[in-house]
């Protein structure tokens, strides 16, 4: 026992160093962790943020002024006033996402009780943000115009006060959202190519095979693989989160640091093993490339962490489960945001840890064969 | 510089580094033209190098190197030599294409030397006439034996008449017999061009006997040029081994002990390794065919054969690596168990190529190995300190093998296999490539080894003299065992004076047929005019020598299922996964209900949320905190309470506060959610004042008419789909494309850019063209998806998407190009393409977020790509109905970026080896 665990942590600290020392891999690791993750969150949100808006004040009253004035950031870009006849042309090339049109005579229409007609036209090829961004902008036209008539004491009360609030992330920022979603996908996406392309490469070397005639079994090979590269991703994940996530982009976390560590350390067993099962796979390492892009690809876009697991067809959810990266996203959302401790998230671990083992399970059973075959 | 036309090359204080090492230090020969000049030396001491330098393919870096009576730092006579010098790099068949036929190999070196169909098919004809080829011209390279690949080798060097024929080791790996063939091949085409000049690297000793004019290497340096006879006068020495010995610097020959293996002494009887019968298949291929041998305890056991014959398949059968198809492996007189570590423990095994840790330092590696083999802690380090001693490796402790002379790095893979002590020694070719004094040390360490400590070794080996110093030795063709004794013995049972004649009588037996001999046909039925026009050479840029490489590259990935597979059938299956999965329609929000009003107004006001097709109700919520635990889970999306109260309030007209609790933590669905909430709530209100006043209350006193454009069903598909296409028309062919380049470097064929016409970017625009046709096979098959499976009408202009698309796989092919062009292994050209490919592409291209929407960073990051504009052209022409007028400046966006990445990649490349 005590011989297998020291051969698994002599042949880890050797795969430690090997990653180290290749200067490409660790200028990739440095800049995914930092650089991405600070730009997509920051810049690429899901939210209405920045988004640019349009508008033909055809009326040229104090109201449409006050319409066109009411766009502010971050939720919009100032609106730009343009002509009806550049409509078309600025949606078409995608300028514009909202192009409102105030038709002449609006304000005064509105004045006598008329009930006047706004336009506003989306570009409903912007899908993460037309829909939401309409009801906004209905909600701006209509309490602007509300405000303008209670001002000369036209006002209607409503019946009842719906009150909508957040929990957990109350402004609905987006960043706080890309910001852990981007972790999680670089942790897929890394943990996975380093393991498989490292076990690739000792293939391509033959210096697996040289330890397969020593007194080192294939599961030593492999759980020395795991903890090694899995060990890089979480010391970058969570230093990632201390720094670019907490200090930098200043999110909250709402949940313990350390129990999200925990579970990465799990999701980060899934992953390496999944790694090393497509390596397994593959004969070369062009194939181990074309291979793990799919893969990762799947991962990473249906797992719910990028649009909502509701929406995609049931059949489509369910082999969904099988993913790791499925649960570990609605793990990290539960722990970061919702401060969900592990009474909550335990089925997501378990889940985690099963997925996990099934994947090392079936590289053992074919890690030697690939090994000596394939090389 | 004079051009003395007797002499083919010379070199001037020639000094090359590789890093801090010098390869070559400070040399000046003169090489002498129309004969056979042979470089003798140890590996390591620069003849590659040197012989790099006088062919072209490496860049110099100090001193002049003059051949065919012009500069080679000159570029334009580098350009015309390329026609003029053939270079055959050093491995078997490491500038050949493994999948590619003999006839289709040579096919492509003669298109890079611009002959034309018929000129290619005569000479093609000829060659293989000659080199006793013709039989199989549809056999590919990667399944000839190490004979016929050099021959084949020395046929596309030969394909366009060189008249100075570079030729890097020709022979090591070889048996004796096609080694033999393969002199007499170069005789004889020798005797056919007289002018021709040949310079020649080899190990072998018995081959330079047979050289004109030798220059002897040593550390960088020639220390001594001459024919052979003149270095062995000088020398009075009667062998060439012998005189290269004498010639060594005093510290190095001091060194040099003659080998004498001392007598077995008393065997026991018993047997380490015994096999039988042992035969290994690999699919239709049958390596090792029926295998038997005895080897007794501390037995030095020879096994003798050439590259491919079936050695190491056999020795990893011994050391359990390999399972047997059939027959029986023991060791110690037990069946052999490759999970049984007991036995790992007795056996020590040095594979034939470097196996240890370039990344780790010879004491990190003795170190490691030390622990797996649980060496007790207060033997450890003794045992280290020991053979570091033993093998000389103190001064070299602290390197990385990477830096060490090849000698140096076997001497380290022995001390690692011998560190635990082991009964067996397993040693596949450990002295291939190492010289001769290297060579005789690491046999002394053997030789000790096994007298001394007893120790079995089982070692192969293609050098004769090493073979004679067995105590028994087994010769092996073609993976079979042609006989089995005692050296003496089998020479003796040949008539044959030496143990080479006795394995070229052996071979000659074997083979009936299957690999003739050559014909005594002259080569190369030369026609003057056909050379005049060879050499005449541009660098223009050729179409042939482009088409060449891409109807090269593209017969390789066809040959490749598994890749063609992942080019053309994974786009389809991502495309029916992402248009099904990828969805904004934000539906069945699951959400629950805590009421602690229960009056018919709340029931009333929950109805229209429970009737809503966008939402589905959970059990109610009972007690005060479970909102919030249940929120936590995520089982719930949004949990709604209503106040005790809420119905009298109502009624009353107090304007009652309902709270809705919204899962805040994906913005998106959030927003969505509380979209719909707002509407369900609008809903109700308007029911309530029909049912009290008989006519709607309008919330607003405006009416806001929402045109959804482009997608008026607001469907995910018509905007998701499209994008998924351009998604999936960078990922792939950028991946595909990505190791292209590096690969051709790690497995050698890069050089056939260096040493011949080809110019970069016929080379680029070759290696590209069947990656962008089979990308835009891929498009194609999606858009027939997208408008099928999907229903998602095109309805704008397809000749705009297509050359749209057309011009995006030039780009996206590109990329990868450009990232293989700088990368050094195939590994991190994969982690880059899929770190710097997927990032913008999916964050900054418009593909979820709209590209009008960013900002920082991320705007430029995106506009550096070619995405974000081919999503305008594929969104744009599917949904928004557009065409050329609307969509041009995209297009060219993305030449530009085609453009782009070319020009880089061609900037990057080197045409030199540096």
């Amino acid at each position: 026992m005590l011989q297998r665990t020291a051969n698994i942590f002599r042949l880890g600290v050797k795969e430690l160093r090997s990653v180290l020392a290749d200067p490409v891999l660790a200028i990739l690791l440095v800049w995914t962790f930092t650089f991405a993750i600070y730009e997509v969150a920051q810049n690429a949100k899901m939210e209405i943020s920045n988004a640019s808006v349009a508008i033909v004040d055809e009326d040229r009253s104090e109201l449409s002024r006050r319409i066109q004035d009411a766009f502010l950031p971050p939720y919009f870009k100032p609106a730009v006033e343009i002509s009806g006849s550049e409509i078309d042309r600025s949606m078409d090339t995608g300028k514009f996402i909202f192009v409102i049109d105030i038709p002449p005579g609006f304000e005064a229409d509105l004045l006598s009780g008329r009930k006047p007609e706004i336009q506003v036209n989306i570009d409903a090829t912007a899908m993460s943000v037309a829909g939401t961004g309409a009801s906004y902008i209905q909600t701006i036209i209509t309490s602007e115009t509300l405000d303008f008539l209670n001002a000369r004491g036209s006002a209607t009360q409503l019946p009842l006060d719906v009150v909508v609030r957040a929990s957990f992330n109350p402004n609905l920022n987006s960043t706080w959202f890309m910001a852990v979603m981007q972790i999680v996908n670089n942790v897929t996406v890394l943990a996975m190519i380093l393991t498989g392309a490292a076990l690739i490469r000792e293939r391509e070397h033959g210096t697996i095979e040289h330890l397969l005639v020593m007194p080192v079994t294939s599961a030593q090979i492999m759980i020395a693989k795991v903890w090694a590269n899995g060990f890089i991703i979480v010391v970058a994940a969570g230093l990632s989160l201390t720094f670019v996530v907490q200090g930098l982009l200043q999110v909250p976390i709402a949940g313990s640091k350390a129990l999200f560590i925990a579970g990465a350390v799990i999701y980060l067993f899934s992953i390496t093993s999944l790694g090393i099962l497509l390596a397994t796979m593959a004969r070369s390492m062009p194939q181990f490339g074309l291979l793990a892009i799919p893969v990762f690809v799947v991962m990473e876009l249906l797992s719910g962490g990028t649009t909502p697991m509701e929406s995609m067809p049931d059949w489509l959810q369910t082999i969904m489960q099988a993913s790791p990266s499925t649960h570990y996203v609605s793990f990290s959302q539960a722990v970061l945001y919702r401060g969900a401790w592990i009474d909550i998230v335990w089925p997501q671990m378990l889940t985690m840890a099963a997925i996990g083992c099934v994947f090392f399970a079936v590289s053992l059973f074919r890690f030697r064969k690939a090994i000596v075959n394939f090389s | 510089m004079s051009d003395a036309p007797d002499s083919v090359a010379q070199l001037t204080a020639v000094t090359h580094k590789y890093g801090d090492v010098a390869a070559l230090d400070d040399v000046s020969v003169e090489i002498p033209s129309g004969c056979m000049a042979g470089l003798i030396g140890p590996d390591g001491v620069g003849k590659s190098t040197l012989l790099a330098l006088i062919s072209g393919v490496r860049t110099i870096q100090a001193g002049s190197v003059h051949a065919l009576s012009g500069d080679m730092h000159d570029k334009r006579h580098r350009r015309h030599c390329f026609n003029r010098i053939a270079y055959m790099p050093q491995g078997l068949g490491k500038n050949l294409y493994p999948t590619l036929s003999i006839y289709e190999n040579l096919d492509f070196f003669a298109r890079l030397f611009g002959q034309a169909s018929q000129e290619r098919h005569r000479r093609i004809g000829e060659l293989l006439e000659a080199t006793g080829l013709a039989p199989f011209p549809d056999r590919p390279a990667g399944k000839l034996s190490g004979g016929m690949k050099q021959k084949l080798g020395l046929c596309c060097a030969l394909i366009h008449d060189p008249d100075l024929l570079v030729l890097d080791e020709p022979t090591t790996g070889v048996d004796p017999l096609s080694r033999r063939q393969f002199w007499q091949l170069i005789d004889r085409i020798r005797a056919r061009r007289p002018n021709m000049s040949v310079v020649v690297a080899t190990a072998y000793m018995d081959e330079a006997e047979e050289f004109d004019w030798l220059a002897a290497m040593d550390d960088g340096n020639i220390i001594a040029t001459g024919s052979p006879s003149e270095l062995k006068s000088k020398t009075s020495t009667d062998t060439l081994e012998a005189a290269f010995i004498q010639l060594l610097p005093e510290h190095k020959r001091s060194r040099h002990k003659h080998i004498v293996v001392p007598q077995r002494t008393g065997t026991d009887g018993q047997f380490a390794i015994q096999a039988t019968g042992l035969t290994k298949r690999f699919g239709d291929f049958t390596a090792v065919d029926n295998v038997s041998f005895d080897i007794e305890r501390g037995e030095i056991f020879g096994f003798l054969g050439s590259n491919g014959c079936g050695k190491t398949t056999t020795m990893k059968m011994l050391t359990g690596l390999l399972p047997a198809s059939a027959g029986e492996a023991r060791l110690f007189n037990r069946k052999l168990n490759a999970r049984d570590m007991q036995t790992r423990r007795r056996v020590g095994y040095m594979s034939q190529s470097f196996s240890l840790y370039g990344e780790l330092t010879v004491l990190q590696n003795l170190v490691l190995h030390a622990h797996l083999f649980h060496l007790p802690d207060d033997q450890r380090e003794d045992r280290i300190t020991e053979l570091l001693q033993r093998f000389d490796l103190h001064d070299v402790q602290d390197n990385k093998p990477a830096s060490l002379p090849l000698g140096v790095k076997q001497r380290l893979q022995l001390a690692v296999a011998i560190l635990h002590q082991p009964e067996v020694l397993i040693l596949d070719e450990p002295t291939s490539g190492v010289d001769p004094i290297a060579r005789d040390d690491f046999w002394q360490l053997l030789i000790e080894l096994s007298r001394d400590e007893g120790v079995t070794i089982f070692i192969s080996t293609h050098f004769m003299n090493e073979a004679s110093r067995c105590d028994r030795i087994s010769l092996m063709h073609a993976g079979k065992v042609l006989a089995v004794g005692a050296p003496q013995d089998l020479a003796d049972a040949r008539q044959a004076a030496s143990l080479d004649d006795a394995f070229v009588a052996y071979l000659e037996e074997a083979i009936t047929g299957s690999e003739p001999d050559a014909p005594d046909t002259t080569v190369g039925a030369e026609t003057t005019d056909a050379v005049a026009d060879v050499h005449q050479s541009s660098g223009a840029f050729s179409i042939r020598r482009m088409w060449a490489y891409a109807s090269r590259e593209a017969k390789e990935l066809l040959r490749d299922p598994i890749r063609l597979a992942f080019a053309l059938l994974g786009p389809i299956i991502l495309m029916v996964t992402f248009g099904y999965g990828i969805s904004f329609d934000v539906e069945e929000l699951p959400y629950a209900v805590y009421d602690q009003d229960k009056s018919h107004e709340s029931r009333q006001l929950l109805e229209n949320f429970s009737s809503s097709r966008y939402f589905v109700e959970r059990q109610p919520i009972t007690e005060p905190g479970g909102v919030e635990t249940r929120l936590k889970s995520g089982e719930l999306k949004f949990a709604i309470e209503v106040p005790s109260g809420f119905g009298k309030n109502l009624l009353k007209g107090e304007q009652p506060e309902v709270g809705v609790w919204l899962d805040g933590a994906m913005p998106f669905r959030a927003e969505t959610a509380r979209g719909y909430i707002q509407g369900v709530t609008a809903q109700y209100i308007a029911d309530m004042s029909t049912r009290q006043s008989g006519r709607p209350v309008s919330v607003s006193p405006v009416s806001i008419e929402t045109r959804f454009r482009y997608n008026q069903a607001f469907k995910s598909t018509y905007a998701i789909t499209p994008g998924c296409i351009m998604l999936l028309c960078i990922l792939i062919p950028a991946m595909m494309t990505a190791v292209g380049i590096v690969r051709e470097k790690e497995m050698g064929s890069i050089t056939n850019l260096y040493s011949t016409p080809v110019t970069r970017m016929e080379f680029l625009l070759g290696k590209q063209l069947p990656y962008i046709a089979i990308a835009y096979a891929s498009f194609i098959s999606l858009c027939v998806l997208v408008m099928l499976v999907f229903a998602v009408p095109l309805k704008g202009s397809f000749p705009a998407l297509a050359v749209g698309a057309l011009l995006y796989v030039w780009a996206t092919t590109g990329f990868g190009m450009l990232v293989s062009s700088f990368v050094n292994s195939q590994i991190a050209a994969i982690f880059a393409t899929a770190i710097l490919a997927m990032i913008p592409t999916m964050n900054f291209s418009g593909f979820m977020t709209p590209v009008s929407t960013l900002g920082g960073g991320a705007k430029v990051m995106g506009a550096m790509f070619p995405a974000p504009y081919f999503q305008q052209i594929s969104v744009g022409s599917f949904t928004k109905g557009l065409s050329f007028p609307d969509l041009w400046s995209n297009h060219l966006y993305l030449a530009g970026f085609g453009m782009s990445f070319f020009l880089i990649a061609t900037f990057f490349l080197r045409k030199q080896d540096v």
